[in-house]
């Protein structure tokens, strides 16, 4: 159990209340009728899933019902931050570039 | 094999008060190099690296893993045994393992508890019993054993369960199958342990797998905890951690790695002499011989390597167990624990050549590995051996996720584990 502060209500509630969405950041093909078979199947199946920090995606089921960005540490469920999707990306992108 | 366990030397070593009896299996130095290394010392690894060694004559095999022996989801799993799956791909595979779980004590001459109880698939609505009609017919026509029971015939066989109209999803009836049941968990990794040592197998304790030399898309050896192994041949069984291992190999997988909570309740006098799985109110539960109630039910949804999930997962499963049996509303729990289980999106195991020659990676058994542990060894040893699949484990190649060839249990055997 840990708690999610909602970037839409601002507000820390129970992790009960929201419904996880997996990882973040899954670029839909733009052309996907002319992706190779095995660049489709990595869209659609192929995950990280590290040990260690993971953007993801988490919903406000029983809330405002609004998706949002969490960057969560699977190792031991430390939570860095959330962010709405807009400012998830500027701040996955500026992380992506320190890196 | 040297086959010394026995009646007869119980006996012997009753009138020595136990005192001369040897470590089950060796405790050797690592050496520089193996024909073969498997990752992983759980029940799949050690039942992989002993069929290599019975069955395909590798002599030179180590298992290495990164804590103690069977100490993952080996220690963790809720022990249920089954093969009443609606594929014939993955019907047959469990169904090799069923049949390898019904000799398993004698041929590694190490008692696994193997107990064929039976197993109960409850159904709830018209639905669930139209779907149990079909895998019955779909698993008799694959000579797997299975019957269709009214929700009378259930109370018959289990009279304490509650098939009353007056709860929130009525039982209407269920799918058995008699021939499947538990086993002891522990005494599986342990018997593999010791029947694969017998044979020369390496098992090294607390050596964690760093990195992979892979050169010209082949592997070549191993940087470990205990130093650099050179192999041609890994078979990675890391269960929960194998996208970690595939991350060092530069393989991508589809796979999620979530935690799964059980748990036990305080010993209580014989009342469950079978084990009861029910999908729509979403719990299993058995009773242990050291008289526990053992109860799971589904994975916590976030991903995870913490061995831990969230309380309310394990409100709901006391929940539904309550619901079918009201008499152990009282009962009280003991331990809970979670294990990290490898999620695959067609709830199929990835059993397969990977693009890396001699990378092989048995993986993605999600909630449902334990009752396969001999067949998956069996099958991942043939496909090691031979740089070929075993025709039972062909369609389960990590290709599939880009063919498009996916095995669709999740569904359609309702598969709970």
């Amino acid at each position: 159990m840990f708690v999610i502060k909602c970037p839409h209500c601002n507000e820390p509630r129970e992790e009960e209340e929201f419904h996880y969405e997996g990882e973040a950041f899954i670029a839909r093909p733009s052309n996907p009728e002319a992706e190779a078979d095995e660049a489709w199947g990595d869209y659609l199946f192929m995950k990280k899933n590290p040990k260690g920090w993971h953007w993801e995606m988490w919903g406000h089921a029983a809330g405002c019902r609004k998706f949002f960005v969490v960057k969560r540490n699977t190792a031991n469920h430390a939570i860095d931050g959330a962010w709405t999707l807009q400012g998830a990306r500027a701040a996955y992108e500026t992380e992506q570039v320190a890196a | 094999m040297n086959k010394d366990y026995s009646i007869w030397k119980l006996l012997s070593q009753g009138f020595k008060q136990h005192q001369g009896w040897t470590p089950a299996w060796r405790n050797p130095e690592i050496k520089s190099s193996y024909d073969v290394v498997i990752i992983g010392a759980g029940g799949h690894g050690l039942a992989t690296a002993y069929y290599l060694a019975k069955e395909h004559g590798v002599k030179n095999i180590a298992v290495l893993e990164k804590g103690y022996l069977g100490g993952g989801n080996t220690a963790r799993n809720t022990t249920i045994v089954r093969s009443n799956y609606l594929w014939d791909e993955a019907a047959l595979l469990y169904e090799h393992s069923l049949k390898l779980w019904e000799g398993l004590s004698e041929d590694i001459n190490f008692n696994v508890m193997f107990s064929q109880r039976g197993v109960f698939n409850l159904g709830h609505t018209l639905q669930d019993m139209r779907d149990i009609e079909r895998r019955v017919n779909a698993n008799n026509l694959n000579g797997i054993d299975a019957l269709a029971l009214s929700a009378q015939e259930v109370k018959d066989h289990i009279p304490m369960i509650n098939i009353g109209k007056n709860t929130r999803f009525p039982i209407m009836g269920a799918s058995f199958q008699p021939r499947a049941g538990v086993a002891r968990h522990d005494a599986v990794a342990w018997g593999f342990a010791r029947a694969a040592s017998n044979y020369g197998v390496d098992i090294i304790e607390n050596c964690e797998v760093q990195g992979m030399d892979i050169e010209n898309a082949a592997i070549k050896g191993l940087q470990t905890s205990l130093g650099y192994i050179k192999t041609s041949k890994v078979g990675c069984v890391t269960a929960g951690h194998s996208s970690v291992m595939a991350k060092a190999a530069g393989i991508r997988m589809p796979i999620e790695s979530h935690p799964l909570q059980a748990f036990v309740s305080e010993s209580l006098k014989p009342v469950l002499d079978t084990v009861v799985m029910s999908n729509a109110v979403h719990g299993y539960i058995s009773q242990s011989d050291k008289g526990e109630l053992v109860i799971g039910a589904g994975i916590d949804h976030y991903t995870s390597y913490a061995q831990r999930g969230s309380p309310h997962i394990i409100e709901h499963t006391a929940a539904a167990i309550i619901e079918l049996f009201p008499m152990f509303s009282r009962v009280r729990l003991n331990r809970q624990w979670g294990g990290i289980v490898d999620t695959t999106p067609d709830a199929c195991p990835i059993i397969s050549k990977t693009k890396v020659k001699g990378l092989y990676f048995n993986c993605g058994w999600g909630t449902g590995g334990f009752k396969a542990t001999p067949g998956s060894g069996n099958v991942f040893a043939h496909t090691i051996a031979h740089d070929e699949p075993h025709p039972l484990n062909a369609a389960f190649s990590l290709d599939r996720f880009h063919t498009g060839h996916l095995i669709d249990e999740h569904g359609a055997a309702g598969v709970a584990h």
